[in-house]
């Protein structure tokens, strides 16, 4: 049985998640890379969207315009790693419960999980037109400025996934144990 | 508008097409090695990722769509025979090609003016497309090597330069650890290219050019070719996985490209290739018939 959310999400929803977990999601998600973290972290402009209970995207989608409307050719997960720097802060400022990328994160984003009860989310990389197909409708566009892979996009999504969980409201991150992991057999096999 | 003969413009229109066809699908090499990889496959998680890579490469060719949003920075490796007839126009109708390419396919905007960090909108900027050049004397014929170079492969390179003192070994180290802390987060199984040389730039170079070879090729000299299968191993041994994530092996291949050093210095670059690894060979002859040797069925 698949395990699917549904936005706005509640802190009960994601409390018994642990990393590993596969789940799926139902609503709405919004897309922000290193310029959408900055802007809203630094800048401190706010999009239009609501980000309480949400799903931020960490992705930056190919787009076309279809008589008249945007439509997501491909989109997938970057590198989370990146938006390190600004993860906590954005999630204390917006609410958001569920960041979405692919890699992991690191200790301060960590620590707003369990402060915030919020989870990060692993979609598999690469896989763009699999992520396309889960989108139904691209609700709108702003910060357009940035260019197109990091526009801030809000998008209505049906079974977005799959989304395997990296960090839990705990403060378990599934990287973080398996550098370790490798670390240590790096370390035998020398 | 500029007008181009016909056949500039020819040539324009196939690597157009070149483009398109390196975005949605993936080089028969790839593809046979990923194969091999998921039925190795143990894990029931790492399974679930390799089908979800092979269910998205179908539909990628299904609905002829590109099988990664990050269409990368379009990079061309070209050997131009200086005889080659379109010699004197080749770069102006490869970036040509590319501006075309950025709308028809579409490519992602991913070209971003340093400094001044704006996007241009169109995946051209300063020296975007990268193109290196390899000049052929007494031929007329023209080979390139289209690769899509995504940033979150991008990422992870690294280059330094060592003292002969640490040996060949330290290769092995630095490559190793560069792959376990940050390779993880780059959409693995990766294809691994490391480059020696005397310095950092040319080190880099090579690690980039040894990504590109054929999967599971070998370096010519035996002593490297070793070192190539022993770091294979010892990478596959530590069990990466698909996205990071636990599996029975790590990488796609290894790959050493070297040249003579410094007397007093050796650099070692490693530069990484993603899972969908989306690099097209083709070769062009003076009549401008063109085949592809990289995706079997292929013409453009």
């Amino acid at each position: 049985m698949k395990k699917i959310l549904t936005t706005p999400i509640s802190n009960e929803d994601i409390l018994d998640l642990r990393i590993g977990d596969v789940v799926y999601l139902n609503g709405t998600i919004v897309t922000a890379r290193d310029s959408g973290h900055k802007r809203r972290v630094l800048e401190g402009i706010i999009p239009s969207t609501d980000l309480k209970g949400g799903a931020v995207f960490h992705a930056g989608p190919i787009t076309k315009t279809v008589d008249g409307r945007l439509e997501i050719v491909a989109i997938g997960p970057t590198t989370s790693m990146r938006m390190e720097k600004y993860q906590a802060e954005f999630i204390s400022l917006t609410g958001v419960k569920m960041i979405i990328g692919k890699g992991g994160m690191g200790q301060k984003t960590t620590n707003a999980c369990i402060k915030e009860k919020a989870v990060h989310c692993v979609f598999p990389g690469g896989c763009a037109v699999v992520g396309a197909t889960e989108v139904e409708e691209v609700v709108s566009a702003e910060w357009l400025d940035l260019g197109m892979p990091e526009a801030f996009y809000t998008l209505k999504v049906k079974e977005f996934g799959p989304l395997i969980v990296s960090i839990d409201t705990l403060g378990n991150n599934l990287y973080e144990n398996n550098k370790e992991i490798f670390n240590q057999r790096k370390t035998l096999i020398k | 508008m500029k007008k181009y003969t016909t056949q500039e413009t020819k040539f324009i229109l196939a690597i157009e097409k070149a483009l398109d066809i390196t975005a949605k699908q993936l080089p028969d090499d790839v593809i046979c090695r990923l194969n091999e990889m998921r039925t190795a496959e143990t894990s029931p998680s790492a399974k679930a990722f390799y089908d979800c890579y092979f269910e998205n490469m179908d539909k990628a060719i299904a609905t002829s769509r590109p099988i990664c949003q990050d269409t990368g920075v379009v990079n061309f490796y070209v050997k131009v025979g200086t005889h080659f007839p379109l010699i004197d126009s080749l770069e102006e109708l490869l970036i040509k090609a590319v501006e075309r390419a950025t709308a028809t396919v579409p490519l992602r905007h991913n070209a971003v003016e340093t400094f001044v960090e704006k996007n241009t909108g169109t995946n051209m900027g300063t020296k975007v497309p990268y193109i290196e050049w390899e000049i052929v004397p007494n031929s007329s014929e023209l080979e390139i090597i289209i690769y899509l170079a995504g940033g979150g492969s991008s990422l992870p390179g690294r280059a330094t330069v060592m003292v002969p003192s640490a040996g060949y070994g330290a290769i092995e180290d630095f490559v190793m650890d560069t792959m376990v802390n940050f390779g993880i987060n780059a959409c693995p199984p990766l294809v691994v290219g490391i480059g020696v040389g005397p310095c950092v730039a040319s080190s880099a170079r090579l690690a980039k050019k040894a990504t590109l070879r054929t999967l599971g090729s070998h370096n010519p000299v035996e002593l490297v070719a070793k070192q190539e299968q022993k770091i294979f191993d010892t990478l596959n041994a530590i069990g990466i996985g698909p996205q990071g994530l636990g599996g029975k092996e790590s990488v796609m291949a290894v790959h050493i490209e070297n040249m003579a050093r410094h007397p007093s210095s050796f650099g070692v670059a490693v530069a990484f290739g993603c899972w969908a690894h989306r690099r097209m060979v083709l070769k062009v002859d003076e009549n401008l018939n063109f085949t592809v040797t990289t995706h079997k069925g292929v013409s453009l």
